[in-house]
């Protein structure tokens, strides 16, 4: 299966580079979509969502998405699969147990994903490197206009597109930026950010790790408000105005850390290197939190014979699910932290 | 760069606050700026940052749905949805709720959505075609009232004029 495939790479956007890629890991653009004339996923019959699922998967299939596009039934996958598919980002928790016939359209890249029956009947999701939400905005009008040729949407002039809960209604679109904020971090300034936000019409969410609970440093940036906005509008705001500014800031924390605090700085950059190098057990929550540091370390210099996409690697590789398909058994968390430790211990000792 | 307080010391940190939407920058050396209270903490208002980057698009926001009357027991004709359930899901039943529970929906999109309750951006090439005016009356109502607002009566009138001939 494709699945064991992918399982060993980094996807494509999230290889470290892209525009401003030392702050801006990766853009992402989803697209929330319905059929007309078929109930909502909570009022839909099993027959009828098993329709939905034939006809959406071929009109997607029919599309170009991308090279090597595969499409994976959700609902037959095991728990093990679903887990894979949600550490990478591909589909979300709630598709991975959701109930009835579900699927996910994949394109071997990753750049692009579908997933088929989630909280709406077809959620597009479009990745890139960098700051990129401009192209992956082009992308995604692209597809779904394809798409829409060969099935018609739920719309009307007044709400524009129908979805099944009013906060996604209008445009459908949720724009999101993963911003690594190392800096912003450490000086004790993120938290303002998170109350910051609360009450602004975006979102912050940690990238990795559950609920609100950001670790490593990892957040997710999105738009709230998708009624009476544009795509374009939201775009640019995101593009010209919101994400340049979060980087000047975090690369000012970054600048200061740098010049007042340059021994600390070193100090949590080596330490974690040496942790990683020589650790025998470590878990997940350790292995982002020591990893994060030594992202920021080769962001700045201070750490010069690892490459950047080595640490992402080792991000996407050390997580549970990855660790049980790639050594094809399932590890209990004890068994977990030592193959983490022993993976990561190669790899960053590797010249 | 010498330090601003003491004029004296090489500054080795750079302040950058913003107030009202104006930058402002304070060098300093070490032993200033402790003595000035700063930690490297609270260097950086992000919250202030946020709020006038963001005072253009925000409207004040409650809860995430609004509470619902009790005595809302309108169903939906197609799926029988009701306020109740919706409440407690947090999901719709299917695309005719947004017309029958319109009266209690309607409040709760404008708090979740900025104040904002119609539509606008992509629209599907295969609208039908009295959608499709519809969607260009609405724009036009929606630039009207910038017009109105801006006291371009000029422009407004021709926008007027335009919505007449569409309907
Ligand atoms: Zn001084
Ligand atoms: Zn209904």
């Amino acid at each position: 299966m494709k699945l064991e495939k992918i399982s060993k790479q980094i996807s494509k956007w999230f290889d470290g580079r892209g525009p401003h890629s030392e702050i801006v890991i990766s853009s992402r653009i989803r697209l929330a979509r319905n059929i007309a004339g078929y109930e909502f996923l909570p009022r839909l019959k099993p027959e009828r969502q098993a329709e939905i699922l034939e006809k959406l998967k071929s009109a997607i299939l029919s599309v170009n998405v991308g090279e090597e596009v595969f499409f994976i039934d959700v609902a037959a996958s095991s728990e093990l699969e679903q887990d894979l598919m949600v550490e990478r980002h591909l589909i979300s928790h709630r598709h991975a147990r959701g109930k009835g016939p579900r699927g996910a359209v994949i394109a071997g890249t990753e750049a692009f994903t579908a997933m088929i029956n989630e909280e709406d009947h077809l959620r597009l999701q479009v990745f890139k490197n960098g700051l990129q939400l401009t192209e992956c905005l082009a992308e995604i009008n692209k597809i779904d206009d394809e798409i829409e040729k060969q099935v018609e949407y739920a719309f009307s002039p007044k709400y524009g597109y129908f979805t099944a809960c009013p906060t996604n209604l209008g445009t459908g679109i949720r724009v999101s930026v993963m911003l690594h904020l190392p800096a912003l971090k450490m000086t004790g300034q993120i938290e303002k950010f998170f109350n910051a936000t609360s009450d602004t019409d975006l979102a912050v969410r940690g990238l990795f790790g559950e609920g609100t609970e950001a670790i490593g440093d990892f957040f997710q940036l999105s738009n709230q408000i998708t009624l009476g906005v544009s795509e374009t509008e939201i775009v640019e705001e995101f593009t010209n105005d919101i994400v340049p500014r979060i980087i000047d800031y975090e690369t000012l924390a970054r600048e200061e850390l740098l010049s007042s605090q340059k021994a600390v700085l070193d100090d949590k950059i080596q330490r974690a290197m040496g942790l990683l190098k020589s650790a025998r057990l470590i878990s997940s929550q350790e292995a982002l939190f020591l990893l994060s540091n030594v992202r920021l370390g080769v962001n700045l210099g201070r750490i010069k014979d690892i490459d950047i996409s080595t640490v992402n690697e080792l991000f996407m590789l050390t997580q549970p699910a990855h660790l049980q398909i790639n050594n094809n058994k399932i590890l209990d968390s004890e068994q977990r932290d030592i193959v983490r430790a022993e993976i990561i211990r190669k790899r960053l000792s590797q010249k | 760069m010498q330090c601003q307080r003491c004029k004296d010391q090489t500054a080795t940190i750079h302040l950058t606050e913003i107030n009202n939407g104006q930058r402002q920058e304070t060098h300093l050396c070490e032993m200033c700026a402790e003595h000035e209270g700063l930690a490297i903490k609270s260097q950086i208002p992000l919250n202030e940052l946020l709020s006038t980057l963001l005072a253009s698009q925000s409207s004040p926001k409650e809860q995430p749905v609004a509470e619902v009357a009790a005595e809302d027991e309108k169903s939906c004709s197609s799926c029988g949805m009701t306020m109740r359930e919706f409440q407690k899901g947090r999901l719709l039943g299917c695309a005719n709720d947004y017309e029958e529970l319109a009266d209690s929906l309607e409040p709760i999109i404008e708090k979740n959505q900025g104040g904002n309750t119609t539509h606008k951006g992509k629209v599907p090439a295969n609208a039908p075609e009295d959608s499709k005016k519809q969607i260009k009356i609405l724009n036009l109502r929606r630039e009207l009232e910038d017009a109105v607002e801006n006291e371009d009566y000029e422009n407004a009138a021709q926008i007027r004029d335009r919505i007449e001939h569409l309907q």
